[in-house]
């Protein structure tokens, strides 16, 4: 029975009247020993939090980061103490990496047990600390309603992060007089730093200077929600825009500005005018060194115009001569109405002909092939065909990531989930039901690996309960294919450990009571991604793709961006 | 490795469990090892500060002094190098009694060294010394003869020369957040 007549209720009641505080409905988790009072207190209140049972604990935290990428809002996650909790960990770390919102609460044994080697004890707050923007233990009720408001807060505000809540056993059972008062700030934390004209005016001045000025943007304009302003800002000044993997789908994919992908296996162009261009805006990213490539030789003609919520990213790896702090929803209008607008004619030109060399020499083969093998293009290609570009794509780790970001389409924001710092393989599955229960109207395809798949396949458990309809595609060529080609390109074709004996897909799908079909020919390719994306349920397609294609171009570890290779 | 310098990292922080744990993360994440750590109660109640002296070079305490800041816990850190500080480290060296009257020299050291004696008992003495590092090496040093059956340094403590403004910020957070 719930005691809504009552505010003296227990610390597990509390944190469900925090959770609902905080307008939460959705969390995902596992149960056992150290949280049951927690969920005994679901039960109760199943009728408006929904509790969605993961198969693993790992699954849960992927689940509530394609639930926060989608909709923007805080993810939870709940588990028990010991390998409960460690389970949790490398989603933690993926959402630390990721800047993701997302409250993680554990359960923990008795506080009179701390220390003694109990059964499912384990230091999961000094075992997260170095992967959580904040972490905190309970060990009375009454601490409840001001760790887990404070934990809201730090979670979403400023440079979102995963924040976890350890909470004694005893500390959910005690009965204290529950009030909560919603967190609005802490002292010793300034979530945005404070946003200096002098800064802005200085940007400004430099690029109304530019002669070939470029854009690359990161998801610091999704997460601070700056879509428009963005576009805006690109728009107004008439600077041709690139973008890092998570910054993808920020701005249409066919903006005449937007020139594609920065990055390891990003487009040709942007890349390699990187190094030539005069002037580097960066907006919401963090120079991470799959999309800098080696430092010494990144940009050192440009001057760097760096818009940064975190002032731990400014000067990190690449020298800010105009740092902008602050959130860039804020920073960017200041900075479109002191910019002029100016054609960048040639300097646009020189883009075009880059990705006219790299349609010629890959993308051509990607997407329109001529050889028998299916490619991993041609499918994403199919995908967008059939969702009229408008899907959101969530993607694992490996060659099919690449892919999937390169020749995706996206006309809105938050489409584009994948694990991009961290590169976790597994994350793709569970984090796709997520990302459907954060977006239910959207069509969400989750494109997958064979290797990835198999690491969280057990999530089909929680697609198959839940009757989520997200549509699984897995392009599998029977090896871990991205290994395998730096096998082949570095290692003379050693193929250590990466040649892949997989099971029968289809059949697993089937055995979860999700309809299936496997591809293995071009001419059924485009039938069976019409039938996955007309079905209203979870749905299964098998590509089996070329063995041994490579993902190009490619910088290799180490060389500069402007020597990017196209084979 | 010349660049390399001596710093001084002061931080100011809430007084949390775990936080040590959390400013350590940050030196091991990048593979540096502390010359020495004290922590205490700073000047304002509830605060506690953290000095942390490294050998690094000055881009690299930089960064490190920012992902500090960036903790939650943290309100403040600061870099400075010793000519900005003021700095003191205090040892303890326990002597065996018998020494001390059984070789008049010993006495002389400890006078000329200007350490204190803080307790004397039939077995053992103790003495203190507080200053720079030279310092109380050289009284170990001169102690060793005479069979130093315990020894030990402190780390590093150090007060900044320039103004912190800790309670400043706190102060200003006070009335932006008055309710």
């Amino acid at each position: 029975m719930k005691n809504q007549e009552t505010n003296h209720i227990s610390g597990a009641e509390a944190v469900i009247r925090c959770l609902l505080a905080e307008k939460v409905d959705l969390i995902y988790g596992y149960p056992g020993g150290a949280i049951m009072p927690i969920y005994d207190e679901l039960y109760k209140y199943s009728d408006v939090l929904q509790h969605i049972l993961t198969r693993h604990e790992q699954g849960a935290t992927h689940a509530a980061q394609g639930y926060a990428r989608t909709s923007g809002k805080v993810g939870v996650a709940m588990a028990t103490s010991g390998p409960g909790a460690t389970n949790l960990v490398t989603g933690i770390a993926d959402a630390q990496i990721d800047s993701t919102p997302m409250v993680c609460i554990t359960g923990q044994v008795g506080s009179h047990l701390l220390g003694s080697d109990a059964f499912q004890e384990t230091d999961i707050i000094g075992i997260s600390t170095p992967v959580t923007k904040w972490n905190y233990q309970i060990t009375k009720a009454s601490e409840i309603p001001e760790i887990l408001a404070k934990a809201f807060y730090i979670a979403k505000s400023g440079r979102p992060g995963p924040v976890l809540i350890d909470i004694t056993k005893d500390a959910q059972f005690d009965l204290f007089d529950f009030s909560y008062k919603k967190c609005k700030a802490v002292r010793s934390y300034t979530p945005i730093p404070a946003l200096e004209q002098d800064q802005v005016s200085a940007a400004a001045a430099v690029i109304n200077k530019a002669e070939k000025p470029m854009i690359i943007w990161g998801q610091g304009v999704i997460l601070g929600e700056a879509e428009e302003e963005f576009k805006n800002f690109v728009e107004a000044t008439g600077i041709p825009a690139a973008w890092t993997i998570l910054g993808l789908s920020a701005l249409s994919t066919k903006h005449p500005l937007n020139v594609g992908m920065v990055g390891m296996h990003g487009n040709y162009g942007p890349n390699i005018l990187t190094n030539e261009c005069d002037v580097l805006i960066a907006v919401g990213m963090r120079f991470d060194d799959r999309v800098t490539g080696n430092l010494d030789t990144y940009a050192k003609q440009a001057t760097i115009v760096h818009l940064e919520i975190d002032p731990a990213e400014v000067n990190k790896n690449v020298e800010a001569h105009y740092p902008v702090l602050g959130n860039c929803k804020e920073s960017l209008p200041l900075l479109t109405s002191l910019v002029n607008h100016k054609e960048y004619k040639n300097w646009k030109q020189l883009f075009k002909n880059h990705m006219q060399t790299e349609y010629e020499s890959v993308i051509q083969g990607d997407i329109l092939p001529t050889k028998e093998g299916l490619t991993m293009g041609e499918v994403i290609v199919g995908i967008n065909k059939h969702t009229k570009g408008d899907a959101v794509f969530v993607t694992d780790v490996g060659q099919h990531q690449m892919i999937a970001c390169r020749y995706a389409e996206f006309v809105r924001s938050k489409s584009n989930v994948t694990s991009g710092g961290l590169g976790t393989m597994g994350f793709a599955l569970p984090a796709a039901i997520g990302a459907k229960m954060g977006a239910p109207d959207r069509e969400v395809v989750a494109v997958i690996g064979d290797g990835g798949y198999q690491m969280t396949i057990q999530e089909l458990g929680t697609i198959f309960q839940n009757k989520t309809a997200v549509k699984i595609v897995v392009l599998n060529n029977d090896y871990l294919g991205m290994v395998r080609q730096w096998q082949q390109l570095f290692f003379d074709k050693r193929y250590a450990s990466t040649e892949m004996i997989n099971p029968d897909f289809v059949t697993i799908a089937k055995g979860y009571n999700i309809k299936a079909e496997r591809v293995n020919k071009r001419e059924d390719l485009d039938a069976a991604i019409s039938t996955m994306i007309a079905s209203d349920e979870p749905y299964f397609l098998e590509v089996c793709v070329e063995k041994e294609a490579n993902v190009f171009p490619m910088i290799p570890t180490g060389a500069s961006v402007s020597d990017i290779r196209l084979k | 490795m010349s660049d390399f310098t001596k710093y001084t990292i002061s931080i100011y922080t809430e007084n949390n469990i775990g936080l040590l744990n959390r400013v350590s993360a940050i030196f091991l994440k990048r593979h540096i090892n502390f010359i020495s750590l004290s922590t205490s109660q700073s000047e304002i109640p509830d605060v506690f500060r953290f000095i942390i002296v490294v050998k690094m070079t000055e881009a690299g305490v930089k960064k490190i002094v920012q992902q500090i800041e960036k903790q939650i816990d943290v309100i403040r850190a600061y870099y400075h190098t010793d000519e900005e500080t003021i700095f003191q480290e205090s040892a303890l060296y326990k002597v065996k009694s018998s020494s001390l009257f059984e070789e008049r020299q010993i006495q002389n050291t400890i006078k000329n060294s200007n350490a204190n004696i803080v307790t004397v008992s039939p077995d053992f003495f103790v003495i203190e010394k507080t200053g720079f590092r030279h310092e109380t090496e050289e009284l170990r040093e001169s102690l060793e003869p005479f069979g130093l059956m315990q020894f030990v340094r402190s780390g590093r403590i150090s007060i900044t020369k320039e103004k912190m403004g800790i309670s400043e910020i706190l102060n200003t957070f006070k009335q932006q957040h008055k309710d």
